[in-house]
């Protein structure tokens, strides 16, 4: 019997095949972005609750009417972009004297920057911003917002782990990060029910 | 020297068999990468807010997605939809025991609800969103939105 080499399939078309079926992939499947402003719902409070006494300096009120515009401090009419500044200066000001401070288990904050002005907050761990919207804002002017109340906290979270540890605040590690959230400059925006 | 001339022969071609395997490498990849759309929309793809301050949603596996936008024929007000139906605001809590009952009992606490919500939507649909989950304690909240300066939202 003759010996003939059986014909070697020829593969070169191979290629096209897989790369038609790759393109088909990353032309079909959607990349979803999920990516988004992170918040934590407050716990469902028993009706007698009895809200605690703040003292009105040490709150940053936040209002936005429906037709979108916004309303700082009860007298204040604001654009967007001047809501960062004016929650960093609120936040930031820590002008509670020391023997008040003592009383509330706090001392005077060493690392604030801000203008210590008696009528503004305290002590970063004081500072509450309050946010009431409406039922008729609309969703984009709502995120800018808060975008910017928690873009305030960023600011001031990095300029202090940059002043400490020379680096952001993303980059700290996961102690160092706590810290800077419960003691240094915790988050606390506090949201009141929309006005119909 | 007729033996060197015999020895003349074209440069050998690179071998392109393992092209394939390239390929279908990057094939794999994407096809394990990439994630399918689960659910189709029932109602206008929902244009995001653009933000600055945005996390990257960890753990998709424990995400569960409402979706607040217009009705398809454009009629006015906000439709929420859950899985793959169009839904009331009443229907949140069933809808988050539907998605806890598919998770084990220690992802529970970890479980994140992704509101994604059109720009013109209002408040009030999604403080109604945020009082149901708040009332079954599904506390993990996340705005979906774009990267990309929050000044843009506001049209002037």
């Amino acid at each position: 019997m003759a010996r003939r080499d059986t014909p070697e399939i020829n593969a070169g078309s191979m290629a096209d095949i897989a790369f038609l079926l790759l393109i088909f992939f990353l032309v079909t499947t959607t990349m979803d972005v999920d990516t988004g402003i992170s918040r934590k719902l407050p716990e469902k409070q028993p009706e007698d609750v009895v809200p605690p006494v703040l003292k009105e300096k040490n709150v940053f009120e936040v209002n936005v009417n429906r037709r979108n515009e916004i309303l700082v401090e009860g007298d204040q009419y604001m654009k967007v972009e001047d809501l960062r500044e004016a929650a960093i200066n609120f936040i930031d000001n820590g002008g509670g004297s020391a023997a008040d401070m003592a009383s509330q288990d706090l001392s005077v904050c060493s690392w604030c920057e801000g203008a210590k002005d008696p009528a503004s907050s305290d002590h970063p761990k004081k500072a509450i911003i309050s946010l009431q919207s409406d039922r008729g804002t609309s969703y984009a002017t709502y995120i800018s917002v808060q975008n910017e109340l928690v873009g305030a906290y960023t600011v001031l979270r990095n300029r202090y782990s940059n002043k400490k540890y020379g680096k952001d605040f993303d980059r700290l590690n996961y102690e160092q990060q706590k810290d800077i959230k419960i003691n240094i400059y915790p988050q606390i925006i506090s949201e009141a029910e929309p006005t119909k | 020297m007729a033996k060197f001339g015999k020895k003349k022969k074209g440069t050998p071609g690179i071998s392109t068999a393992s092209l394939p395997d390239i390929v279908f490498m990057l094939l794999f990849f994407f096809m394990v990468t990439t994630v399918m759309r689960e659910t189709s929309l029932k109602i206008q793809q929902p244009v995001l807010p653009k933000a600055t301050e945005v996390k990257k949603l960890e753990k998709k596996s424990l995400v569960s997605y409402i979706y607040v936008g217009k009705a398809k024929d454009g009629s006015p007000g906000d439709l929420i939809q859950l899985n793959d139906r169009i839904s009331k605001v009443s229907d949140v809590p069933a809808f988050i025991f539907e998605e806890r009952r598919k998770r084990t009992q220690k992802d529970i606490p970890l479980m994140t609800t992704s509101i994604k919500a059109d720009m013109d939507a209002n408040v009030g649909t999604i403080t109604d969103i945020k009082i149901e989950l708040r009332d079954v304690n599904a506390l993990k909240l996340n705005y979906s939105t774009r990267k990309g300066s929050a000044l843009d939202n506001i049209k002037n």
